[in-house]
């Protein structure tokens, strides 16, 4: 059983179809003892990094999820819930998070070419770094849909995909059983539903 | 580099796709769910659904509509159509929408937008704007197109942004259903104005419309195409395919 994290951020409903359309049981919950109870933990987000923390902490997941996390659970964050694995984000301000991937979230701004928009969003392709399990089976190339304003940097070690926008983006990353999509695989169509599959069987 | 994309626009009534030419003459089309599918199996990037539906039942029948395509389709979803309060929001996310675009909802009370956004985010939060030229002047219209609202068009759009709507789709009501190709002129000065994505709406006739929209127009993220589509003479997979032949970045 997956358990996709509910501490109030996010629509949690395409995921759940996801996993469905692939076969998964999956709960959305923000039950601690469901949520021990799970294979696996999926950990959404979107919105604003300090509120997300926030939330976090003050639900109690925050140091559930690095217990889980440190007993070898595969866990897997999306778009702000990838953000939310490292330890510092600059998001209007600075701000602490998991640390289970070293790291710092900044503002894309600061890695693109001036003059492009900012949300990136959009379809827009992978170009592979360090090999991951969750990309297994998945062309290089593939388009997979962003909506974001902030990535990771500092990951270099971590980081299996990165995306081109007018400057380098990171994608994805992976530290053994911690992985994380900046992207929706949720809203990537094939590509994102082989994904999630992938992160199933993790 | 990110791609353009091509967004299949449906508009639906008690649960049925229709499609108006000009705002009148209303015909049927398909189920929405089916064409959803056929969409998104044919290249769809993202999915527009508009609610034209005046009654509480077919609101019902529209949100049915809605979660069952949420199920089945894994692109992202926006919704529009009679989103008047946050209630709104709310509801349409609920049901599987990722964005909600508001037009005659943000013109009656122009919060909408700044509240919705600093609840859900400015990626959740669509400005549509249905415009057309009055005596020279490029004005918004509510209402689908009958209420001369007498605002200024790019004046409006950049104030919507401003206050957080984290894209527009602009429809201009000149060539809206005429299939004559977009209304390139109107799209230059919103997609000028603004820093957001811009999403070009009205007046597709052909696979030709979209190279030229986004040859000539290299701001403009995206087209949303009706008509053309829903009577099958042309695919999303055509006109993706003629885009990529003339050397515009798209997702294949």
């Amino acid at each position: 059983m997956i358990g996709i994290i509910d501490y109030g951020v996010g629509n949690l409903f395409s995921l759940q179809s996801s996993f469905a359309a692939i076969g998964e049981a999956c709960v959305v919950t923000g039950d601690p003892a469901e949520i021990r109870r799970a294979d696996r933990l999926i950990l959404p987000g979107v919105g604003a990094f300090a509120d997300a923390a926030d939330k976090l902490r003050r639900s109690g997941l925050f140091d559930l999820i690095l217990d889980e996390a440190g007993r070898g659970k595969p866990l897997m964050g999306i778009c702000l819930g990838m953000q939310l694995l490292f330890k510092k984000s600059f998001e209007y301000g600075e701000h602490q998070g998991l640390g289970l991937i070293p790291g710092r979230v900044e503002p894309i701004a600061k890695a693109i070419a001036p003059g492009l928009k900012i949300p990136h969003i959009g379809w827009n392709a992978l170009q592979f770094r360090h090999k991951s399990g969750i990309l297994e089976g998945v062309e290089e190339g593939s388009h997979v849909y962003f909506v974001h304003s902030y990535h990771a940097v500092g990951c270099e070690d971590f980081t299996t995909a990165v995306t081109e926008y007018g400057g380098t983006l990171t994608a994805s990353v992976q530290r053994d059983n911690v992985a994380g999509c900046q992207f929706h695989p949720e809203k990537s169509g094939q590509v994102g539903l082989a994904i999630l599959k992938n992160f199933a069987n993790m | 580099m990110i791609t353009k994309r091509i967004i299949p626009c449906l508009d639906v009534r008690d649960g049925r796709v229709v499609k108006g030419v000009n705002f009148e003459g209303i015909r049927d089309v398909s189920s929405p769910v089916e064409l959803a599918r056929i969409y998104s199996d044919s290249g769809a990037d993202e999915l527009v659904f508009y609610d034209i539906t005046a009654s509480a039942e077919g609101r019902r029948l529209f949100t049915d509509v809605l979660a069952e395509t949420a199920r089945s389709v894994f692109i992202p979803l926006t919704v529009g159509g009679g989103i008047n309060t946050l209630e709104d929001f709310d509801w349409v996310l609920k049901c599987g929408a990722d964005k909600v675009s508001v037009n005659s909802g943000a013109l009656r009370d122009p919060t909408l937008v700044s509240r919705a956004a600093r609840r859900y985010g400015n990626q959740c939060v669509v400005i549509s704007a249905d415009v057309k030229r009055v005596d020279g002047v490029f004005t918004v219209f509510a209402r689908g197109g009958r209420d001369n609202t007498g605002r200024e068009a790019i004046e409006w759009i950049r104030r919507c942004v401003g206050e957080g709507a984290g894209e527009v789709v602009l429809n201009s009501i000149d060539t809206d259903g005429v299939r004559g190709g977009f209304d390139l002129e109107m799209l230059r000065a919103v997609s000028d104005a603004v820093d957001v994505p811009v999403i070009a709406s009205g007046g597709a006739g052909c696979v030709k419309d979209f190279v030229t929209l986004f040859k000539t127009l290299p701001r403009v993220d995206a087209g949303l195409a009706a008509s053309i589509l829903h009577f099958g003479e042309v695919t999303v997979a055509d006109i993706k395919k003629a885009l990529r032949d003339e050397g515009v970045n798209v997702r294949i």
